[in-house]
């Protein structure tokens, strides 16, 4: 049996197999079929509304492209734009990669493909994805954007990525999912694999901006090798019906370092069940898992786990949570050490603001609220080391633009 | 000018002052002793207003406009202002971005950070992490940009080192207006009429007074305030016979 007809039985077997985590969702009730538009709204991006483009801005996306080192757009289930703007980076559809072999060395490599049905039906009904590949020892330090955005009010988008930076490259990806402004309902499944190869550095940061009824079920796994740098950023602040993800990351070089950073304020009626989870397995490894959460009346799970397989390895896991305006936070951080010699930590907290620092903001001549925006605009500011300049301006742009509604 | 007039304060069920009197005109500065539990922080935050200091007798006037029960923002804006012995640490607020906050418009908040030697620290997280002797400086900071009329410091000078004790010291003086340096066009006593400001120091020690020259003493024990003598008069009865007598002397 080839290897693809192979990945299809395996996703036949698991079409019905539900998810260990989060709230099951019921495929029936969304369109998975290709959606097909009038010839315009195959256009490109300068046919965007206004609205959509202001919507794409909160998600890092700049719809002109300046300072931007190549953009994917996929709008529903087919790609409008794909385009390179500097040396050392290649972006390819999905399916225009298939046509090609050596896409078969990364296909379905780390994520498996009978994980749950949200994996299957990203192998059996897939509409499209990007890949992203930076050639070897090419610093592209432009960042390249890949939207994925749902237009179809009802849509079941099912998207799988493929990222490679290749040895001794660097490359940072922004990528915004969102919704048009029309498009209430969703679902939205995102299979993505990186494969961050000897001595490479990549950045991925990746910005939510759905809509009150939307369902997002990414998977995703990354590999990173020798003296290798993943570091992640993951930024939602907007409402959203159900999110539930899990990424992965295996350290299996030495020396190699992942770093995650989230940063999720939910509104009422909004559900997440979000973590990460670092593999340590070789000597010299290093992680870190820092989330800050708040909640406006949402049902958050935030987890974490490091795993310590080897002696030498040190990880650190964060998590914060702010209790604002009602609802749940529940911190489920776990450590896992399998040899002598590990070093691993973490700290949680979960609680409201401290009364202690709205008044001393109020002996400053802040009013409460003042005071209060304040401190969680605090809260917010991750320090992210090792993100450039631009980009750090650029989450934090994302954040600031977004939390005039939060608060 | 201050006047408390009649004061009595509560936290929870117990009393924690009581007959407070005091008067700060426009350009003195009065230093408040006492030992630890007097009450001295507590009249401190009664006055900038904090809601757990809960004022049952008496009132307090600040520039003809009785404050009693207006909330701290608003005390804060009519001049108000005070450095705190052990402020709360914010995540992820630069003191540069506080600096701003307080001034509540342009600042040069490099050149103010100069001043009291904390440039190196603008871009950090307010108190987080800071050393006793940090934490006053950057409560100065605070202070400077705000510029408040009203002053008030709790005891600036524990927890600094030697090196560092004249710098607030000196700095404090110079808020207050009390470190008037001598200028050819003006009299030391024109100088000392044109002095605004108005301070109340908590100090164990004394050493600030080596620096700043308080116009008034009072010592506060068991939530009663003694008399209002010189300053310097007060720290040699402490130091000779202690807080009680002094008190019991003094009233």
């Amino acid at each position: 049996m080839s290897y693809i007809d192979e990945l299809r039985q395996k996703a036949l077997k698991a079409k019905e197999k539900r998810a260990l985590l989060g709230s099951d969702v019921d495929l029936s009730r969304f369109e998975s079929a290709p959606v097909k538009g009038p010839e315009e709204e195959r256009g490109g991006i300068e046919t965007l509304s206004e609205e959509e483009r202001k919507k794409l801005i909160m998600t890092g996306i700049d719809p002109d492209e300046k300072a931007r080192g190549g953009t994917y757009f996929q709008k529903d289930t087919s790609v409008i734009h794909c385009g390179v703007r500097q040396e050392g980076v290649e972006i390819l559809s999905l399916k225009e990669a298939l046509k090609e072999d050596w896409i078969y060395d990364y296909y379905w490599k780390l994520v498996p493909i009978d994980t749950d049905k949200y994996t299957a039906a990203a192998e059996l009904e897939l509409h499209d994805g990007y890949v992203i590949r930076a050639l070897p020892g090419k610093r592209c330090m432009f960042p390249v954007q890949a939207c994925l955005y749902i237009s179809k009010d009802g849509l079941q988008q099912n998207v799988h990525n493929i990222i490679i930076a290749e040895e001794g490259s660097e490359l940072h990806i922004i990528t915004g999912c969102s919704t048009s402004p029309h498009a209430r309902r969703g679902l939205h499944v995102g299979v993505s694999e990186f494969f961050i190869k000897k001595g490479a550095k990549l950045t991925f940061t990746m910005i939510h901006n759905w809509a009150d009824d939307m369902y997002t079920r990414p998977r995703s796994v990354a590999v990173v090798e020798e003296g290798g740098l993943f570091l992640s950023n993951y930024v939602s602040l907007k409402p959203v019906k159900s999110i539930q993800m899990y990424p992965t990351t295996h350290l299996q070089g030495e020396d190699a370092v992942a770093r995650f950073y989230s940063i999720i304020v939910g509104t009422p009626g909004s559900e997440y069940d979000m973590g990460s989870r670092i593999y340590l397995k070789v000597k010299g490894c290093r992680a870190e898992i820092v989330s800050r959460v708040i909640s406006n009346g949402a049902n958050i799970i935030a987890r974490g786990h490091l795993i310590g397989e080897v002696e030498g390895v040190k990880g650190h896991l964060e998590c914060r949570g702010l209790l604002l305006n009602g609802g749940i936070i529940h911190a489920i951080p776990e450590l896992e050490g399998h040899a002598d010699g590990v070093e691993l930590s973490h700290e949680a907290a979960v609680g409201k603001i401290a009364q202690e620092e709205i008044t001393y903001l109020m002996s400053r001549g802040l009013s409460e609220d003042e005071a209060i925006s304040t401190i969680v605009r605090g809260f917010l500011s991750v320090d992210m080391p090792g993100i450039p300049e631009p980009l750090k301006a650029e989450i934090d742009r994302a954040i600031e633009e977004s939390d005039k509604d939060v608060m | 000018m201050l006047v408390v007039e009649d004061l009595k304060v509560k936290v929870g069920d117990k009393i924690v002052l009581d007959h407070i009197d005091l008067e700060i005109r426009p350009g003195e500065t009065h230093v408040l002793f006492g030992p630890n539990g007097s009450g001295k922080t507590s009249l401190l935050m009664t006055i900038m207003g904090y809601p757990q200091y809960e004022v049952i007798e008496g009132r307090i006037r600040f520039k003809d406009v009785d404050i009693t029960h207006l909330p701290i923002h608003e005390r804060a804006r009519l001049g108000i202002g005070m450095s705190y012995q052990r402020p709360p640490a914010i995540h992820g607020l630069k003191t540069r971005q506080l600096v701003r906050l307080c001034a509540k418009g342009e600042v040069d908040e490099e050149s103010l950070a100069e001043e009291v030697k904390f440039k190196d620290f603008l871009d950090r997280d307010v108190n987080v992490g800071f050393s006793g002797g940090e934490i006053k400086r950057s409560e100065l900071l605070q202070l400077l940009a705000q510029d408040p009329d009203l002053m008030m410091f709790d005891e600036p000078e524990s927890g600094v080192d030697l090196e560092n004790i004249a710098l607030v010291g000196n700095t404090i003086a110079e808020m207050l207006q009390k470190n008037g340096r001598f200028r050819g066009d003006k009299t030391k006593m024109q100088m000392r009429m044109e002095r605004t400001k108005m301070g109340l120091i908590i100090t164990h020690t004394g050493h600030i007074l080596d620096y700043v020259s308080a116009d008034k003493g009072q010592v506060l024990y068991n939530g009663r305030l003694s008399c209002t003598t010189n300053p310097r008069e007060i720290l040699r009865c402490i130091a000779e016979s202690g807080y009680g007598e002094c008190v019991r002397c003094l009233t």
